[in-house]
């Protein structure tokens, strides 16, 4: 079969899929995501499934993942058999954070009500929200995340059913950070569509930390899309822990608004998964703003970790730093794109990106792109990338004083993530991320279960 | 101890050692000097098991057994020490992370358990005083930042918390102030037993008059071509080593 076939028989199946279901679909959903879907759905058809031709997923050929999967959708929620909080206990007592769960993409229903959350705040299903807060999501919904500018956001907008919610208003500061884990379950290979709103008002804070995980074995596909307003002077951290299985694809996006004086920081830490692809959009659209993003890949096998960035500077005296590291073992590939847009008004803006990796394996491979697009001459713009070994020099010294060559090649290879790491503004959190990556490194936690939350499991 | 018989090593397919002869026995100080790209760091690399170089005959026992066909690791647990002329900065790995690891290793090696937290934090401050290290230093990542002389008594500190039985020491005076250079002396000297002993690897005659050697040895051109007591160094520091080099040419 030629690519072109192929690829138009992925966007057609996908068309019917849309059409045959969207009864479920709109079934609950409220109006301000039921009139996404349609024109969503179009902007997919228009765009089609994009593969190596396509510039910005040149190193995720989406059209070969979906080519192949013929994944159970889930367009109801189902009912856990199993209380998911007894199935997914909590044993670090330090880590302190307002826990809820999702499975398949959808708000678990056991979920209890958080007490210790600040007046005001709002935790919830993204699909009630829509009915109970219908002014609050349609302010918001899908006006950060465009379909018409990328078919992922295209097909999540068109099948988006729920999610988590989260609104803090103005001034409130949420000191336990919001804790989100989605699990995928399921006897047979599922695809899931998980879509989520974040809204930080005025000279709030708070701090989401999302966890992917899956609990079964089976293949599973998830296209998970977060769109966050970061209003004037709030203070928003993104903390997402993708930890599933060699066997599944992990598509995501994060869209973050800012407005002026903010400060945003994301780090994005993919352990496990079989092919992960993370799509993140930032929009400085005020006045000395910051935003700071971090990302870590450890892979082995033939894992994919492909990270795409895009930090559009619209405003002037902002500031964006983007440091993201791949360590890559066996045959393991990765990506990186990093695309910054200074505009032509955006005078005084500081922009920073680096992107290293190493290659433990003369098999693993890694592609990186830096693309720097600056309409301004008073900018401080810098970029640089590196793709090397482990340093040979530093690892006979490590030898030389009696350290074991495994020994010395993790300590180096911890030393390297280590950097990224230390961004990690949740400090029980960054203790355990740091154990996590240990024990990902030793090759101790092969298949995980369990998230940041569980791992002596 | 250390018995080198008629080694020889290449670096990059280039014949840098050719034919050492070498013996060195518990108690004894060593002195190797000679003109630069003699082959004096291509010895001491060799010997601590660098892989970049490639032995291509001779064979060398440390204590008995067949130094050459242990890994770097491994020397190093049976007592090597290699104090190093360019030490490496390694950031990301902390110096007290590093050193127990080490520390800990050789311990492994020996039987013995595990130090406990409070008995290694303690045997660091005493070992910390005797290179006069500043205590700053050691709550950094490995060598990073520090200047060429605080790298230097870093070895010496690393030496001092490992104990060898034989230490090399590669121009361990080079860029080495004279304050530095007496500390660093200091910290070998205080080292000394007689159960272990030193080849100390310099281009100069000056690091000798602290660390004083029972013998010394010139390499020229890949091979120890004279040998005698310390008053070969005074020699050497007098009339440099053209002479030398005519003796040997002649």
């Amino acid at each position: 079969m030629t690519e072109a076939k192929r690829n138009q028989e992925i966007n057609q199946r996908l068309a019917n899929l849309f059409e045959s279901n969207v009864h479920l679909l709109e079934d609950g959903a409220g109006g301000v995501l039921n009139d996404a879907r349609k024109p969503a759905i179009e902007a997919f058809r228009k765009q089609g499934i994009p593969d190596f031709k396509t510039e910005n997923y040149k190193y995720t050929n989406l059209a070969k993942i979906f080519a192949n999967e013929n994944h159970r959708r889930v367009f109801a929620y189902e009912e856990s058999n199993v209380n998911l909080h007894e199935l997914f206990q909590c044993d670090v007592p330090e880590l302190d954070t307002n826990l809820v769960m999702l499975t398949n993409g959808w708000y678990y229903s056991g979920n209890e009500q958080l007490t210790e959350l600040p007046e005001g705040v709002v935790v919830t299903s993204l699909r009630k929200a829509a009915v109970e807060y219908p002014e609050l999501v349609e302010k918001y919904y899908g006006k950060m995340a465009d379909p018409e500018k990328d078919p992922l956001t295209a097909l999540n907008t068109a099948f988006a059913q729920d999610g988590v919610f989260i609104y803090v208003p103005r001034s409130v500061v949420v000191e336990k950070p919001i804790q989100i884990i989605d699990l995928m379950r399921g006897g047979e290979n599922t695809y899931a569509t998980q879509r989520n709103l974040v809204i930080a008002e005025e000279n709030s804070q708070v701090k989401v930390i999302f966890c992917d995980h899956t609990l079964d074995p089976q293949d599973y596909m998830v296209n998970n899309l977060t769109e966050a307003h970061v209003g004037e002077n709030a203070v928003v951290d993104f903390y997402n822990l993708q930890n599933q299985h060699n066997k599944a694809v992990n598509l995501t996006g994060l869209y973050i608004r800012q407005e002026r004086n903010s400060n945003v920081l994301t780090n994005t830490l993919s352990l496990h998964g079989g092919i992960v692809r993370n799509n993140l959009n930032v929009l400085i659209d005020g006045e000395h703003a910051e935003a700071n993003l971090y990302g870590l890949a450890l892979t082995d096998k033939s894992q994919h970790v492909d990270n795409f960035t895009f930090v559009e500077h619209a405003h002037p005296d902002c500031q964006s730093n983007q440091l993201f590291k791949n360590v890559l073992d066996d045959q393991s590939t990765g990506g990186f794109t990093g695309r910054i847009h200074v505009g032509r008004g955006a005078h005084g803006t500081l922009a920073y990106q680096r992107n290293n990796n190493v290659l433990l394996t003369g098999t693993a491979k890694m592609n990186t792109k830096p693309q720097l697009v600056i309409d301004n001459d008073d900018v401080k713009c810098s970029h640089g990338a590196t793709v090397g070994r482990i340093d040979e020099e530093a690892l006979f010294y490590l030898k030389s004083r009696g350290i074991a060559e495994r020994e010395a090649r993790l300590m180096l290879m911890y030393a390297f993530a280590h950097e990224v790491l230390q961004e990690v503004r949740v400090e029980k959190l960054g203790e355990r991320i740091d154990e996590l990556v240990n024990k990902r490194l030793r090759g101790e936690v092969s298949k995980c279960h369990s998230c940041v939350m569980d791992c002596e499991s | 101890m250390l018995i080198v018989k008629d080694l020889h090593a290449k670096v990059e397919g280039k014949e840098i050692l050719k034919g050492i002869n070498l013996e060195v026995n518990p108690g004894e100080v060593h002195a190797i000097m000679g003109p630069n790209g003699s082959g004096k760091s291509t010895l001491a690399n060799v010997l601590a098991g660098h892989e970049n170089y490639e032995v291509t005959g001779g064979e060398v026992t440390f204590f008995g057994k067949d130094l050459l066909d242990m890994d770097a690791d491994v020397r190093s647990k049976e007592g090597l020490f290699l104090s190093f002329q360019y030490p490496v900065e390694i950031p990301g790995v902390s110096m007290v992370n590093f050193l127990k690891t080490a520390l800990n290793e050789h311990r492994k090696y020996q039987g013995k358990d595990e130090l406990k937290a409070g008995d290694f934090l303690k045997l660091m401050k005493e070992k910390k005083a005797l290179v006069e290290i500043d205590s700053h230093l050691t709550n950094r990542s490995v060598n990073e930042g520090f200047s060429g002389g605080e790298k230097k008594k870093n070895e010496i500190f690393q030496m001092a918390m490992l104990e060898p039985k034989l230490a090399i020491l590669d121009e361990t005076d080079s860029g080495l102030d004279i304050d530095a250079l007496r500390i660093v002396a200091h910290g070998v000297n205080a080292l000394k037993r007689p159960d272990n002993a030193t080849i100390v690897v310099t281009h100069y005659q000056r690091l000798l008059d602290y660390i004083v050697p029972d013998f010394v040895h010139v390499l020229y051109n890949g091979r120890i071509v004279k040998s005698a007591g310390k008053e070969l160094a005074l020699e050497l520091e007098e009339k440099g080593y053209d002479w030398i080099k005519k003796e040997v040419g002649a």
